[in-house]
Parts: structure tokens; C-alpha cells; sequence
């Protein structure tokens, strides 16, 4: 096999601005010679040492642990310093790869945003351990390896931001806590020496800033470079809010809960049941308009022509003698 | 090659507030003489929200599903990106963890059923891909869709998580001698080899448009959110990733939009009104769902594919 060093050559189109003295950002294209180990962090490096000394972004560790150097490459949320370049010009199938700050819209320069509102956010949801500790302990406090095992992934968390500025809904709510944050809430909450779990649950409970604004993209899960799979915990969170009795009569708890109702009754969705329950009957009024709109296509089934589940008597045992969790 | 048949969940909205994905589901397996047998004993999958509330009932149903196609010894196919999602999420969980499994099994025990874990799940998407081929598709094309730039919107659940996506939706294919180095050189003929698509730069949809001999409309919407699942708690959370969905597809020149999931195709083609509002801007935009797209190269008649059950009035055909 040859020593020769086999690179590719690769176009970066690089986004630029500076939050202070320019009125629009623009993009810069550099033309490298690229080899198969190289990280996305290496070519950053190579763009401020080889072509341009002002280029700016953040980076520290270079080990996957500060979580410092987060960037989007065609779309893609990575972590520099874990991202082969190789391997995203083989995904995106082409040579010319975009290189953007997490999020346009924050950017204070070129691939430097402004993370002010992901650590307000976290800091509103104490992601810290809440426990009176006694400064004198004759032992230590003992966590089993199962209680321990409850924090699942959640610990792993390095808070570079991928998941919160890959979340479409931290896109068009500026109250959402965001997935980082929850799995953070949730990383706490399962801690057997925490106290705080129910104040963290009153706050994600609410409609607005909280769980139930999650659309279940699974971006978060995608964008983590830590596999930490923030909605899994998003969902862990919706069950602990059950589980502690702090469900409000809303339309997003009676949206989940409406589905048991449906399915011990036909084994299917009745889905106009679903949002009349959901809704509530006045609430249900808005959507008059599209329900009308898909009565005329034949696409609304009435009542009493509900499908049901064939052996529907299984599903109803089954319901039965399953569930536990109470509304 | 043997005649392909599958069982086929058909999910809660196929069966009530978008009867012409079924109608065109089956049009076209006909056509393709491909034989689906209905599930009719399977539940609601919970549609990603029974397991907010509760997590083990949503186990315990989704596995009696996949119990009636593992019964009859057939692979399950899936219509709706959410059922996909659900039923593989089960089947994972189950297949990986010996207690949860048995803990399930204890329940279904109770009305004579029991999980092996012997039934693949896919969507009908990757079965037509994988199993039928794109080769042998465009070859049945009559009425090829050239004059139309075709919008793919994949829809979440069939693209992420990709680990689980990969595993399920996609086959393994020998990939011959040479599969090159332990590393780099094995992913990139992983990737050209097998249907397994990148969440980033998913290409299934795209593939298929061009076996029917129409355009497929590069735009970056193509992988986001339709925010379904908040429709009802944040509907102008909702109506905003719609809206910018179809705004970007239409402004990239689409004629139509394709979905193979039929809770995107509801906040598409019903909601575009309101969608409209919210954006501030005119949205008329005729959606299909995938099997009618196809449906309609392969030339079925349209009242067959349900095309009269479309509110987006697909006024080209």
C-alpha cells in the first residue's frame, strides 16, 4: 500500500459577519486539500491559520468534553472536534460543504452566537442538586447501582447546544425551555438525593414554556453528539408529571389521556372524539371550519360508523389489567 | 421472483380521515401484485401520546399488533410514519431487554397472544424500494410525471432517530468482495448500497420521483417537522413549521407535494388555510400521498386513489 497521503479537494463556504460592524453577513469560500482524518475543529483551524487571521469561533478542549465548538455543516448540527469531514462530503454526497453558527440569528461573529437565552433557561430550571446537606456526615450518602442507573444518559450532557438549536420549536416560541434543558430537569429529578422534583415539574408542566409544546421531531435525539436522546427524557418528564399527580385538566394532558379513552372504547382512534374530548366542547368551535372543509371530501366518519378493532375484547382486557397511571 | 406479501397495519387515520390512502395503498400493491393482508385486529399505536401518559399500556398494545402479523408469519408494513415509528420503538425495546419482554408477555398471556420478535417492521416505502425495486417500478410507469416538479416531504418518523431507522426500515445488503477498510471506506458503501437514508440528506422519496420520470424539487424543508403532534396544545407553533414547509416548496417552483405519512399529509393539505394566515401569504399547494403519486404514474384511475378525498384539490390530473 502507498505512504502517500490521499486527500480530497473540498470548497468551504464559510458564513461571515461581525455583529459590530457589518450590516449583513456574507459568505467567504476556501478551497482545501482535505485528508480523511481531518475534523470539522481542524478545518476551522485551517481557515483562521491559512487564509484569514480574523476568523473567529470557540473551541477548547478538542476532545469531545467542553462542548465549545458547535457549528451546523450543510444543515447538520456537529461538534467539531468529533466530526470527520469525510464523512459529510460521503452524506451529502458533494465536495462543497456550508459551514454556519448554530444559530443565524444569535451570532455575535462569524461562527460566535450568543448563548444567553439556553443558559437562562437552564438556570430557571435549577439544574443543580437541591438537597439539605449535613456539613458533618458520619457516612456517606448511599445511592444504589439501580437508583444510580435511573439517570440513564441524562448526566452525559456537555450542553453544546446542538439539540436546542436544532429544535423547531425553540425556532418559533422564544418561551420554550428546549430539549437540553429538560433533559437536564430530568437529570435531576431521577436523583434519589434531590428535593426539588416537583418545582421542576410545575414548571415544565405549563403550556407555553413547557413538555407538552414538544411537536416529537426527534431533532434533539439526531443532533446530540453524546447520545443523550433528550426526548426520551422529555418523555420520561410527561410520565413523572402523572406519576406526581400534577396534571392539570388542559387540552395537551387530556390530548395524551384521550387515547386510552378511544382505544378501550374501538381499539382505534376515534379521531374526532379525540379533540372534542381535548378541547373541550367550546373549544372545539375553532376547527369548525376545517371540519367542514374534510366533511365535504368525505374524510370526517360519523359516530355511528366508527371502525372498530376486530377481537376487541383482548384490547379492552388488556387495557384493563395494563394500566396503571391515574388522571 | 416470488409473489411479495406483507401484513399491513394500516394505523387509525387510514381508516377514517384519510380513506384515499388506504384506497390508493391497495390500488397500487394490485397493480404491483403485491399482496397485503389488513391487520384488522390491531389497536391505535398511541400515536406517540399514550406514552406520555402511560408508557407500559403503550407497550403492551403496540406488541399485540405486531402478535397478529408474527401469527401469520408475514413481515409488517406500516402507512403511516408514526405507527412506523411506534411499532419499531416497541419492537426495539422488547427485542433488547429480557424482563420488559417477559413483563410484556405476562400481559398478553392473558388473552392467549405472545411477542416473538419474529416480524420485520417497515414502512411500505422501503418494501416497494427494497423489495420490489426501483428498476422494476419504472418499468410499469404509463403516464410518466415529467411535467411536474414534485415537492418530497419525508416526515419525521420515518428519518429519525436514524439508529432505529437504519436498523428496520432499512436492509442489510451484501455489499460483495471488497467492502474496503475497517472505517471510512465501509460507510461510503454502506450508504450507495442500501436503502438507508441519511436524516440530513434522505433520499428514498427522491428516488422514487425519479423512477416515475417526474422532478424532485431540491429545498430544505424536505426533513423538518409539520409540528402534527402539537397541533391541538401550540397550534401556531404548528402552523408555522407547516407553513414554512409549504412556502419553501412552493417557493422552489413545486407543483405538488408528496408525503408518505399521513399526519403530515392532514396539517398539508387540510390545514393550508389557516397555515395561510398564520404566514401571512396565499398557500394552494395540491398534496398527495405517496401511493397516489405512484398510483398515478402506473396509471390508475384517480377516483381509485381517492384523489375526490384530497382538500387541496389536485387539479392537474
Amino acid at each position: 500500500m502507498s505512504s502517500e497521503r490521499i486527500t480530497k479537494k473540498l470548497t468551504f463556504k464559510t458564513f461571515r459577519f461581525n455583529a459590530e460592524t457589518d450590516f449583513l453577513p456574507y459568505f467567504k469560500t476556501y478551497e482545501m486539500e482535505v485528508g480523511k482524518d481531518e475534523l470539522v475543529l481542524d478545518i476551522l483551524n485551517r481557515i483562521k491559520w491559512e487564509f484569514d487571521g480574523s476568523f473567529s469561533y470557540r473551541r477548547s478542549c478538542r476532545h469531545g468534553i467542553c462542548g465549545s465548538c458547535s457549528i451546523k455543516v450543510n444543515g447538520k448540527p456537529v461538534l467539531s472536534c468529533k466530526q470527520n469531514v469525510w464523512e459529510l462530503v460521503d452524506i451529502f454526497e458533494t465536495d462543497t460543504l456550508l459551514l454556519e453558527p448554530q444559530s443565524r440569528k444569535r451570532v455575535v461573529k462569524d461562527m460566535i452566537i450568543d448563548k444567553k437565552d439556553f443558559w437562562q433557561k437552564h438556570a430557571e430550571l435549577k439544574p443543580y442538586l437541591v438537597a439539605e446537606i449535613d456539613e458533618h456526615p458520619k457516612e456517606e450518602i448511599k445511592v444504589s447501582p439501580h437508583e444510580a442507573e435511573q439517570l440513564l444518559e441524562a448526566d452525559y450532557c456537555i450542553q453544546c447546544g446542538n439539540c436546542y438549536y436544532a429544535c423547531p420549536v425553540v425556532e418559533v416560541n422564544e418561551n420554550y425551555f428546549g430539549p437540553a434543558q429538560f433533559a437536564k430537569a430530568y437529570r435531576f429529578n431521577a436523583d434519589v438525593r434531590d428535593n426539588a422534583k416537583r418545582e421542576r415539574l410545575e414548571k415544565v408542566r405549563e403550556m407555553g414554556p413547557g413538555v407538552w409544546d414538544c411537536v416529537k421531531c426527534f431533532e434533539c435525539a439526531e443532533a446530540c453528539p453524546k447520545d443523550v436522546d433528550p426526548i426520551g427524557k422529555i418523555t420520561k418528564l410527561h410520565n413523572q408529571i402523572f406519576e406526581e399527580g400534577l396534571a392539570q385538566d388542559n387540552v395537551a394532558t387530556r390530548h395524551a389521556v384521550g387515547f386510552k379513552h378511544s382505544i378501550v372504547k374501538h381499539g382505534l382512534l376515534d379521531e374526532g372524539e379525540l379533540v372534542r374530548y381535548s378541547e373541550g366542547t367550546l373549544g372545539v368551535m375553532k376547527h369548525l371550519p376545517e371540519a367542514v372543509a374534510m366533511f365535504k371530501k368525505g374524510k370526517i366518519v360519523m359516530p355511528w360508523n366508527m371502525p372498530k378493532s376486530k377481537n376487541l375484547d383482548e384490547i379492552k382486557t388488556l387495557v384493563k389489567s395494563s394500566s396503571k397511571v391515574k388522571f | 421472483m416470488a409473489k411479495l406479501k406483507y401484513a399491513l397495519y394500516t394505523g387509525c387515520t387510514a381508516r377514517e380521515s384519510t380513506p384515499e390512502l388506504l384506497m390508493s395503498t391497495l390500488a397500487v400493491a394490485k397493480k404491483l401484485d403485491i399482496e397485503l393482508v389488513l391487520l384488522d385486529e390491531a389497536s391505535c399505536c398511541g400515536a406517540s401520546h399514550l406514552q406520555d401518559f402511560d408508557d407500559f399500556l403503550s407497550l403492551v398494545l403496540n406488541a399485540r399488533n405486531i402478535c397478529y402479523a408474527e401469527k401469520q408469519e408475514l413481515d409488517m408494513v406500516t402507512i403511516c410514519n408514526t405507527c412506523q415509528l411506534n411499532t419499531v420503538m416497541t419492537k426495539e425495546r422488547l427485542d433488547g431487554d429480557e424482563d420488559l419482554k417477559s413483563q410484556v408477555n405476562e400481559k398478553l398471556a392473558e388473552v392467549g397472544l405472545e411477542y416473538k420478535g419474529t416480524s420485520s417492521v417497515r414502512h411500505f416505502l422501503y418494501a416497494i424500494i427494497d423489495d420490489y425495486g426501483l428498476d422494476r417500478l419504472a418499468e410499469k410507469v404509463v403516464k410518466p410525471l415529467d411535467d411536474f416538479n414534485i415537492a418530497a416531504f419525508y416526515g419525521c418518523h420515518n428519518i429519525r432517530p436514524s439508529h432505529l431507522h437504519r436498523k428496520h426500515n432499512a436492509v442489510e445488503r451484501d455489499v460483495g468482495e471488497g467492502g474496503g477498510e475497517e472505517g471510512f471506506e465501509k460507510v461510503e458503501l454502506m450508504s450507495k448500497y442500501n436503502s438507508g437514508e441519511n436524516p440530513y440528506n434522505p433520499t428514498s422519496l427522491d428516488r422514487i420521483i425519479d423512477a416515475l420520470r417526474g422532478k424532485s424539487v431540491d429545498y430544505e424543508s424536505k426533513n423538518k417537522c409539520c409540528g402534527f403532534h402539537a397541533d391541538l396544545q401550540a397550534p401556531h407553533t404548528a402552523h408555522k413549521l407547516t407553513g414554512t414547509a409549504l412556502l419553501d416548496a412552493i417557493d422552489n417552483n413545486a407543483d405538488m407535494m408528496v408525503t408518505p405519512c399521513p399526519l403530515c399529509h392532514l396539517n398539508m393539505d387540510v390545514k393550508q388555510d389557516s397555515v395561510a394566515k398564520e404566514m401571512g401569504r396565499d398557500i394552494k399547494l395540491p398534496i398527495l400521498h405517496l401511493p397516489q403519486l405512484i398510483g398515478l404514474a402506473l396509471g390508475i384511475d384517480p377516483q381509485e386513489l381517492g384523489l375526490q378525498h384530497n382538500v387541496s384539490e389536485p387539479t392537474f390530473v
